[in-house]
C-alpha cells in the first residue's frame, strides 16, 4: 500500500517539500539545541516545562481523540463511522509521533532516553506514559494498517485484530489519564494537584481530536474524490458539542473549589493565568481569548441551525481547536510553574529557537498525517471507482 | 594527505550507517571498534571507607538565631559551592544553587502573613534540598537517576540523569536546579577533587555524601561554626537529636508529607 | 522485473560507498599509538587489576562498576585481587598516578575513536593537559 503515497499531484507533492524544508529548519535549530543546551529555549529553573512539554500533553489528547470514531463503530455498531474510522486512527499514528518528538527535543541528555526501560521503575508514572504511549501508537499502526489492507482486497479484517482494536478503546483513554497523572500527582503544585484533571483533559481531548478531524473531512472531501459523508461530519460535531461543554464544565468546577476555598495555593495559578499576578500577566490574553473561543464553540456547536451549516461547522471547530490548544499547550504547564514553590513569580515564554523547533516537529507530524491519509484516501477512491 | 585513525573509523560509521539504510545487512562492519564484548572485572572486595560517618538517617537543625544577617550565611554558601563546582550563572534563569538564601514568605509562604514578627520577617533563611523521608523527586524520576540512599540521603546520579526535569517539577522545594548550558566556564575556581556536571542534567545538594565518606562533616555544617548541628535522626543519643529535644522546631510544608529532614529553630 | 543495467551500476556504486574509506584512506594502516607511562605508574608495576591486557580491554568494566558502587551504594574503597586498597575514584586514583592523560588515555581513546564523556565531568588532575 506504502506506493499509494508515491503516486500524487504537484500540489501534493509541494506540500510535502514545503513541510520537509519546515522539518529541515526545525531540525537545524534543535541540533543548535543539542550542542547548546536546553539554555535556548525560555524554560528558567522556576518553570522547568515550556513549550514542548505543553504540545506534547496537547496532542496526546488529539491522539486520544481519535478513539472517539473508533469506539462507536467497534462497539456500538454505528456503521457510519465505518467509513472514517481509519482518518481517526491514522491521525492518532501522526500525533503520537509528534508526542515522541516532543518528549526527546525536551530532553536534556537525549542519547540516554533508553535509561527509562533500562532501568525500569514503577513508581514513576513516566516510565508507565512511555509504555501506553508506545503501546496505543503500536496498536493504531498494527489494526488502520491491517483494517485498511483488508478492506482494498475486498475481505473481511483477520479475527486477531479484534481484540487488538477492543484493547485499543481502553488505551485511549490511558494515554491521557496517564498523562494527567504525570501532574495531578505532584505536592506542591497546587494547580495541578485536583482529582478532575484526568478527566477534564480527556473532555478536551475528545474536543479537540474530533474538532481537528472534522476539519481534514472537509478538505478531504473539497480536494479528492472521497466523501467522508455528511452524516458522519455532524456525529462528529455532536462528540465535539458534549466534550466542549464537559470540559468546560470540569475547568468550572475546579475554578469553584480553588476561589470557594480560598487556598492560596490553589488560587494564586488561577489568578496569574486570568488576572495576573504581582504585576505579571503574560498569558491573561491568551486565557481569555480560549475561554471565548470555547463558548463561541459551544453556542455554534450546541444549536442544531449552526452546527448543520457546514461553513459554520469549520469555523467552530477552528475555535474548538484553538481554544483547546491555548488552555493546554499555552496555560497547562506555566500555569502550574508560577507562581513557583516558593512563590516567586518567573514568567515564561518560547523563544525563537524553541518555536522553531517546535514548528520542525508539526511539521514532522504533518508529513506523516500528509502520507497516512493519502494512502487511506487512495484505497477508499481505488473501491468507490 | 594525513588523516588519523579516528576519522578513518568515522567514515566508516558513516558509509556503513548509510549502507543499513540503504537497506542492505552487510557484515562487512568494522568489528574492530566494537569492544570484544563485557566481561565482569574480577571480582573484588568494595567496601567503605573505615573512618566514614555513617547513620540510619541523616538530618540537620539550622539554628535561625545564630545566622542573623547575610554576612552570616554566605560563608555557608561559598565553602558548599566552591568545594562543590557549583557554577554562577550569569543568566537568572540559568542558576544553580545547592544552598542558598530565601526569605520567611518564601520559606514558609504558607505560614506568611502580615503580623510576622519583624526579626523574622527580615531574617534570611538558609534552604537546601529536603532529604525527604519520602521524596517526591525520587518516586518522579524514570531512571532511578535520582535515589534515596540507605543512610536517607536524596542522591543524583549524574551518569544516568536523562536531563526530563520531572524531578524538578516533583520538588516542593525548589531544590533542584538544571544545567541549561555547559557550566563549566562559569565556575571561578575548580576543585579538581570533584566532578562538575555537564549540560543536560539536573543536580542538588548531596548532604556531603563525598565527605562523610571520608569522615568529615557537610561543608555547610562545618562553616556554620556551631549553627547547624548535623547528625542521625534515628540515633536518640546524636546531638541532632538532643537539640531537637530541647528546642521548638519547625520544617518546611510538614503537611505535604514528605517528611524534610531539615528543621530550623526560629 | 529483472532489469541488469539498473541492477549491475547498483551494485557498482553500492560498493563503491561501503569500501569508500579504505581507497579514500589509500589503504594506509595507522600504527597504533604507545602507552606512555609516568615515573610514578612504571614505580608502582601494577594498576588495580593486576593483568596490563585486561586492564587495557576492560577498564571501561571496572570504570562503570566502581561509578555504581561509588555514588549508588556509597562504597568508596576497592580491594583489587592483589589484596591492595584503592581508593575508587577516576581523578583522584587513576588520574593520580597516570598523570597524563593525554598521552595516557586520549592517544589511545583517539586511535579507537571512542569519545567517552567521563571528562565533561571528572576533571582531569591533577595537571589539566588540554
Amino acid at each position: 500500500m506504502l506506493e499509494l503515497a508515491l503516486k500524487g499531484s504537484k500540489k501534493f507533492y509541494g506540500w510535502l517539500i514545503a513541510l520537509l524544508v519546515m522539518a529541515g529548519i526545525g531540525f537545524a535549530f534543535y541540533v543548535w539545541q543539542f550542542n547548546f543546551g536546553l539554555g535556548i529555549t525560555g524554560m528558567s529553573r522556576d518553570v522547568s516545562w515550556g513549550f514542548y512539554i505543553a504540545q506534547f500533553t496537547f496532542l496526546v489528547g488529539v491522539a486520544a481523540g481519535g478513539v472517539m470514531v473508533v469506539l462507536p463503530y467497534y462497539l456500538h455498531n454505528y456503521k457510519a463511522f465505518g467509513k472514517i474510522t481509519i482518518l481517526g486512527e491514522f491521525l492518532a499514528v501522526a500525533s503520537l509521533t509528534m508526542c515522541m518528538l516532543f518528549i526527546i527535543v525536551d530532553l536534556g541528555q537525549p542519547v540516554r532516553i533508553l535509561n527509562v526501560w533500562l532501568h525500569p521503575t514503577p513508581h514513576s508514572v513516566l516510565f508507565w506514559d512511555t509504555l501506553v504511549l508506545n503501546g496505543y501508537l503500536l496498536l493504531n499502526i498494527v489494526v488502520g494498517w491491517k483494517v485498511l489492507e483488508a478492506e482494498r482486497n475486498g475481505v473481511h479484517y483477520k479475527s486477531w485484530l479484534k481484540p487488538l482494536i477492543y484493547i485499543s478503546i481502553p488505551f485511549a483513554v490511558s494515554i491521557h489519564t496517564v498523562t494527567a497523572f504525570l501532574y495531578c500527582g505532584l505536592p506542591g503544585r497546587g494547580f495541578w494537584m485536583t482529582a478532575i484533571l484526568a478527566p477534564r483533559f480527556l473532555a478536551s481531548a475528545f474536543a479537540a481530536g474530533p474538532s481537528l478531524l472534522i476539519l481534514l473531512c472537509l478538505f478531504v472531501r473539497k480536494a479528492t474524490n472521497f466523501d467522508p459523508g455528511r452524516e458522519q461530519i455532524q456525529s462528529l460535531a455532536k462528540i465535539v458539542a458534549y466534550a466542549i461543554c464537559l470540559n468546560l464544565f470540569f475547568f468550572l468546577c475546579e475554578v469553584f473549589v480553588a476561589l470557594y476555598s480560598g487556598i492560596p495555593e490553589h488560587i494564586d495559578h488561577i489568578k496569574y493565568l486570568f488576572y495576573g499576578l504581582h504585576g505579571h500577566g503574560l498569558l491573561v490574553p491568551w486565557m481569555w481569548t480560549s475561554m471565548g473561543l470555547m463558548v463561541v464553540g459551544i453556542i455554534l456547536l450546541v444549536n442544531p441551525g449552526t452546527r448543520r451549516n457546514e461553513g459554520v461547522l469549520a469555523a467552530a471547530c477552528v475555535a474548538v481547536f484553538t481554544g483547546t490548544w491555548i488552555d493546554k499547550g499555552l496555560g497547562m504547564i506555566s500555569g502550574g510553574f508560577i507562581p513557583s514553590p516558593l512563590h516567586h513569580v518567573t514568567e515564561y515564554a518560547p523563544t525563537f529557537p524553541e518555536i522553531m523547533v517546535t514548528l520542525g516537529v508539526y511539521a514532522i507530524g504533518a508529513i506523516v498525517l500528509t502520507i497516512l491519509f493519502k494512502i487511506a484516501i487512495s484505497v477508499k477512491e481505488e473501491i468507490n471507482g | 594527505m594525513k588523516r588519523n585513525r579516528r576519522e578513518f573509523l568515522k567514515l566508516a560509521g558513516i558509509t556503513a550507517a548509510s549502507a543499513s539504510v540503504i537497506g542492505v545487512t552487510s557484515g562487512l562492519t568494522i568489528a574492530e571498534a566494537s569492544g570484544s564484548g563485557a566481561a565482569k572485572p574480577d571480582t573484588t572486595i568494595l567496601a567503605k571507607n573505615k573512618k566514614a560517618l555513617t547513620a540510619k538517617r541523616w538530618g540537620m537543625v539550622i539554628d535561625t538565631r545564630k545566622l542573623q544577617t547575610a554576612s552570616d550565611i554566605e560563608p555557608l554558601i561559598a565553602a558548599c559551592h566552591k568545594i562543590h563546582n557549583v557554577p554562577e550563572m550569569t543568566n537568572k534563569n540559568h542558576e544553580i544553587k545547592w544552598v542558598w538564601e530565601e526569605e520567611f514568605k518564601h520559606v514558609f509562604a504558607e505560614q506568611e502573613h502580615e503580623l510576622v514578627n519583624e526579626r523574622l520577617r527580615h531574617l534570611p533563611f538558609l534552604v537546601l534540598c529536603n532529604h525527604c523521608k519520602n521524596p517526591p523527586c525520587v518516586k518522579a524520576c524514570p531512571t532511578q537517576a535520582t535515589f534515596q540512599t540507605k543512610e536517607g540521603i536524596v542522591m543524583m546520579d549524574f551518569h544516568r540523569c536523562i536531563g526530563c526535569r520531572f524531578c524538578m517539577a516533583a520538588c516542593p522545594y525548589g531544590s533542584r536546579s538544571f544545567n541549561f548550558k555547559d557550566p563549566r566556564p562559569f565556575i571561578k575556581e575548580t576543585n579538581k577533587e570533584f566532578p562538575t556536571r555537564m549540560k543536560g542534567v539536573v543536580e542538588k545538594c548531596n548532604f556531603c555524601a563525598e565527605r562523610l565518606a571520608v569522615g568529615k562533616q557537610p561543608a555547610c555544617v562545618e562553616a556554620s561554626e556551631g549553627a547547624i548541628v548535623f547528625g542521625d535522626l534515628d540515633d536518640s543519643q546524636s546531638e541532632v537529636r538532643k537539640v531537637l529535644n530541647d528546642n521548638y522546631t519547625i520544617r518546611r510544608k510538614p503537611a505535604l508529607g514528605t517528611g524534610a529532614s531539615i528543621y530550623y529553630i526560629v | 522485473m529483472f532489469n541488469k543495467k539498473l541492477v549491475i551500476a547498483g551494485l557498482i556504486i553500492f560498493v563503491g560507498i561501503i569500501t569508500f574509506p579504505f581507497w579514500f584512506n589509500q589503504a594506509k594502516v595507522i600504527a597504533p599509538p604507545e602507552v606512555k607511562l609516568t615515573e610514578r605508574a612504571k614505580e608502582a608495576k601494577e594498576c588495580v587489576l593486576p593483568d596490563k591486557l585486561k586492564m587495557r580491554g576492560e577498564h571501561m568494566q571496572l570504570l562503570d562498576v566502581w561509578r555504581g558502587t561509588v555514588v549508588r551504594e556509597g562504597n568508596r574503597k576497592y580491594v583489587g585481587t592483589n589484596g591492595k586498597e584503592y581508593e575508587m575514584s577516576l581523578s583522584n586514583t587513576c588520574l593520580d598516578c597516570h598523570s597524563n592523560k593525554a598521552d595516557f588515555c586520549d592517544k589511545c581513546h583517539e586511535y579507537a575513536s571512542v569519545d567517552p564523556y567521563c571528562w565533561d565531568c571528572h576533571i582531569d588532575n591533577p595537571k589539566e593537559t588540554k
